[in-house]
C-alpha cells in the first residue's frame, strides 16, 4: 500500500516540476492534458488506496518517507498517514480536482498564462494531500502553507487588475493571523505531549488539562476561521473571487476552504478533552453559517453569492463540529464539494458565455440558450436548497439532527439559515436563467454560446454526484456508511443515533419545509424581476459593514500610526536623535577649539595655574 | 657658618618664580629655554637641599638624571629652534601657531 499512496500524493508534484523544467515551449493542448492526466491518475491511485485500506483490519497505516527534522527531543519525520478520514479527503479532493483541471481547459483556453495556471494549479492540489495526508501537524502545516500560496497566487491570476492584487494580497493576510492561530496550537501541543504525530498526541490527548485543552482548541479554531473563511477572518473568501473561475471551485469552495474543517475534525481527541472550546466552535459556525446566508441575499455578482454561500455552508460544517459530529461534517464537507464545484462550473459556463459578465441583473432568461449548464446548474440549486433526495438534504439534514440534539437554539439559526439558502440560491437560479433577457447589451445582441464539451463533461459528472452523493451517508444506514468508515478515527458516537426515528422524521420534514418556505418566497420576488427594482438590503449588501469594521478599528488606526511614525517619530525623534548627537558634539568642539589657541605661553600658563591649583588643594589638606 | 635650609628653599622657590615668570612673558625660544633651564636648576637645588638636611643620597642622585635629561632636552629643543628660525628667521614662538585648533 505504501508506493500506491506515496504514488498519489506524489502526481500532481511529477506534472508540476514536468511542466515547469519543458518551459515554455510546451503546447496549451499538451499542459492540460498532463495537468489534468497526473490528477486524474492520483484519483484512480485513490480509489486503489481506499479499497486496500477497506480490506485491512487496522485501518491506520503510517507510511515512513524519511526523517526531516531531528533536533533534541523534537522529531518529525515526513511521513503519511492513511486512515480513513485521510483517505476520504483524499478521494475527494482528486476526483473534484481531475474534474475542474478538465473544467480549466476550456475555460482557460486562450489565456496568456496558461501554463503559469496549470502549475499552481497542479502544485496546490499535491500541497492539499500533503496537507490530508501528513502524519503530523508540521508536515501538515507545509501543505496548509502550500495551498495558501497557491490560493494567493491564483487569486492575484489577473495580477494586472489592481482589485486582483489587492485581493490577494487580503487572502494572504487573513490566512497569516489564521496560521498564527495553527502555529501556537503546535507549541501547546508540543509543550504538553512532547510530539507532533497525530498518533503520538492523540495517545495521551486524556491526559491534557482542562485549561491546555481549551487554549489549543480555540488556537485550533483561530487556524480554522482564517483557512476556511469563519467570523472574524471571513472577509477574504468573497474577494477572491477575484482568480479565475475554476480557482474559485476548487480552492475556494470544494478543497482548500475546507482545511479547517478537516483540521478541527483531524484534531478531534483533542476536541473532546475541552467542552468549551467546543462550545465556541459551534457558536462561530453557526453565527457564521447565519450572517453569511444574510449577506448572498443581497449581493449582485454571480460569484459573490456563491462565495457567501461557501461561507455559510463552511459554517454548517464548523458547527457540526462543535456538537461533536465530525462524520456529519465531513459529509457535508464531501456533499457540499459536490454541488458548490458543480454551482461554480455552472456559474463560470454563465459567465463563459455572457463574455465574462457577473453581474445578475444582466442576466435572466438564459435557460434556453444554455440546454447543459442550465440543467447542471438547477441539480445544484435543488440539491443546496436542501431538497430531497439531493446530496445536500442528506448532508445538511444529518448536521442539523446532531445539532438538535446538542443545543435547540443553535438548531433554530441553522433552520433560518436553511431558509435563507433556500431563498439566496433560487434568487440568483432565478435571475440567471428565467425572467427576461437582460444581457443583450453584453454580449453585442448576439445568443450566447454554451460551452465546449471539456466545460460541460464535469457539470454532468459533477450534477450526477449532487444528485447521488446522498447515498455516501444515508441517515438509516450510518453505521454501514461513511460514519461507520470514519468511526475508528473519530472514535466518537454521533448523537444522532440517539434521536428516535419520528425525532428524525419530523426534523427532515422540518428542513423540507424551510427549503420550500426559502423558494416559495424567492419566487415570488423575483419571478417578475423589473430592471432597476430593489429588494436588497444596503446592509446585507455591504457585507454587514465588516470591512468597514475592520477598516475603521483596524486598518485606519495603523494607517495612521503609520502616517504620526513617518512625519513625526521618523524625523523628529529617531532623525533628532541622531543628528542631535552630531550637532552636540560639533557645537561642543567648537568651543573647545578655542582653547586650543597655538601660544605656548598660554599653554604653560594654564600649566603653571593648573600646578598651583594641585598644591593649594594638597597643602591645604595637610592642614 | 651653617647657612639654614630654609633660606635654599627660598633661593630656590624664588629662581622657580623668575623661570616660570620668564617662561610666561617672554616671546623668545631661547629665552624661554633659558627660563625653563632655570626652573629644573631650581627643583635640583630643593632636591639637593632636602638630601642634606635628611641625609639622603637619592636626592642628589636624582639631580644627575634631571641634569642628564635637561641637557638631551636642550639638544633637541636648540635643533628645532635653529630649524625654525632657518624658515622663518623668528624665533617667537607666538609665530608658531599652526598646530592650533
Amino acid at each position: 500500500m505504501a508506493p500506491v499512496a506515496t504514488l498519489l500524493l506524489l502526481m500532481p508534484l511529477v506534472g508540476f516540476l514536468f511542466v515547469l523544467v519543458m518551459g515554455p515551449a510546451l503546447k496549451e493542448k499538451v499542459i492540460g492534458a498532463i495537468g489534468t492526466g497526473v490528477v486524474a491518475v492520483s484519483f484512480i491511485l485513490a480509489v486503489i488506496t481506499f479499497f486496500m485500506l477497506l480490506h485491512r483490519s487496522s485501518r491506520e497505516v503510517t507510511i515512513h518517507l524519511f526523517n526531516w527534522i531531528n533536533v533534541g527531543t523534537l522529531h518529525v519525520p515526513a511521513a503519511l498517514l492513511v486512515d480513513p478520514l485521510s483517505i476520504t479527503m483524499c478521494l475527494f479532493v482528486t476526483g473534484i480536482s481531475a474534474l475542474i483541471h478538465l473544467y480549466s481547459i476550456g475555460y482557460m483556453h486562450g489565456e496568456k498564462d496558461f501554463r503559469k495556471f496549470f502549475l499552481y494549479l497542479n502544485l496546490f492540489v499535491f500541497s492539499m494531500l500533503l496537507l490530508v495526508l501528513a502524519n503530523n501537524l508540521l508536515l501538515t502545516f507545509v501543505g496548509w502553507e502550500g495551498v495558501g500560496v497557491c490560493s494567493y497566487w491564483l487569486v492575484s491570476y489577473y495580477f494586472t487588475r489592481g482589485s486582483a492584487a489587492s485581493a490577494g494580497k487580503k487572502a494572504f493576510l487573513y490566512n497569516r493571523v489564521g496560521d498564527f492561530g495553527l502555529l501556537v496550537a503546535m507549541f501547546l501541543l508540543f509543550h504538553h505531549t512532547h510530539t507532533l504525530s497525530y498518533l503520538g498526541i492523540f495517545h495521551v490527548a486524556g491526559t491534557l488539562s482542562p485549561t491546555v485543552a481549551t487554549l489549543t482548541v480555540l488556537a485550533l479554531l483561530l487556524a480554522a476561521t482564517g483557512k476556511s473563511a469563519q467570523i472574524p477572518l471571513f472577509n477574504w473568501l468573497p474577494d477572491a473571487m477575484e482568480g479565475p473561475t475554476p480557482v474559485s471551485a476548487l480552492i475556494h469552495a470544494a478543497t482548500m476552504v475546507t482545511a479547517g474543517v478537516y483540521l478541527l475534525v483531524r484534531m478531534s481527541p483533542v476536541l473532546t478533552m475541552s467542552p468549551d472550546g467546543r462550545a465556541t466552535i459551534a457558536v462561530i459556525g453557526g453565527v457564521t453559517a447565519f450572517v453569511a446566508a444574510t449577506i448572498a441575499t443581497s449581493q449582485q455578482d454571480i460569484k459573490k453569492v456563491l462565495a457567501f454561500s461557501t461561507v455559510s455552508q463552511i459554517g454548517y460544517m464548523v458547527l457540526a463540529v462543535g456538537v461533536g459530529a465530525y462524520s456529519a461534517a465531513i459529509f457535508l464537507m464531501v456533499a457540499h464539494a459536490f454541488y458548490k464545484a458543480l454551482l461554480f462550473l455552472g456559474a463560470g459556463s454563465v459567465i463563459h458565455s455572457l463574455d465574462d459578465e457577473q453581474d445578475l441583473r444582466k442576466m435572466g432568461g438564459l435557460a434556453k440558450y444554455l440546454p447543459l449548464t442550465f440543467p447542471a446548474f438547477l441539480v445544484g440549486w435543488l440539491a443546496i436548497s436542501g431538497i430531497p433526495p439531493f446530496a445536500g438534504f442528506f448532508a445538511k439534514g444529518d448536521v442539523l439532527t446532531n445539532v438538535f440534539q446538542h443545543n435547540k437554539f443553535l438548531w433554530a439559526l441553522g433552520v433560518v439559515t436553511a431558509i435563507l439558502t433556500a431563498y439566496y440560491m433560487t434568487r440568483l437560479f432565478v435571475m440567471t436563467f428565467l425572467g427576461t433577457e437582460r444581457f443583450r447589451e453584453v454580449t453585442d445582441r448576439h445568443d450566447p454560446h454554451e460551452s465546449p464539451w471539456v466545460m460541460t463533461l464535469p457539470l454532468v459528472v459533477l450534477s450526477v454526484l449532487a444528485i447521488f452523493g446522498g447515498i455516501i451517508d444515508l441517515p438509516w444506514a450510518h453505521g454501514a456508511a461513511l460514519s461507520g468508515f470514519l468511526h475508528p478515527v473519530l472514535g466518537y458516537v454521533p448523537a444522532v443515533a440517539a434521536a428516535s426515528t419520528t425525532e428524525q422524521w419530523v426534523l427532515a420534514a422540518v428542513d423540507v419545509l424551510a427549503a420550500l418556505i426559502g423558494l416559495a418566497a424567492a419566487f415570488t420576488i423575483w419571478r417578475d424581476l423589473k430592471v432597476g427594482a430593489r429588494f436588497e438590503s444596503k446592509f446585507f449588501e455591504h457585507v454587514w459593514y465588516w470591512d468597514d469594521f475592520y477598516d475603521a478599528t483596524i486598518g485606519r488606526p495603523l494607517t495612521q500610526m503609520a502616517v504620526f511614525d513617518d512625519t513625526v517619530v521618523e524625523p523628529k525623534v529617531i532623525d533628532g536623535a541622531v543628528t542631535g548627537v552630531a550637532v552636540l558634539i560639533r557645537n561642543s568642539a567648537e568651543g573647545l577649539r578655542k582653547i586650543q589657541s597655538g601660544f605656548v605661553r598660554q599653554y604653560a600658563l594654564a600649566m603653571v595655574l593648573g600646578f598651583a591649583v594641585i598644591i593649594i588643594y594638597l597643602v591645604a589638606r595637610v592642614h | 657658618m651653617n647657612v639654614p635650609a630654609a633660606w635654599y628653599l627660598i633661593v630656590a622657590a624664588l629662581l622657580f618664580g623668575v623661570g616660570a615668570f620668564g617662561l610666561l612673558t617672554r616671546r623668545s625660544a631661547l629665552i624661554m629655554f633659558m627660563c625653563l633651564e632655570l626652573m629644573l636648576n631650581a627643583v635640583n637645588l630643593t632636591f639637593v637641599t632636602f638630601s642634606r638636611t635628611m641625609s639622603d643620597i637619592a636626592g642628589q642622585a636624582s639631580v644627575f638624571f634631571v641634569m642628564v635629561v635637561a641637557a638631551a632636552e636642550v639638544t633637541v629643543g636648540l635643533g628645532i629652534v635653529v630649524a625654525v628660525f632657518r624658515r622663518r628667521s623668528s624665533t617667537s614662538v607666538d609665530d608658531l601657531t599652526e598646530l592650533k585648533g
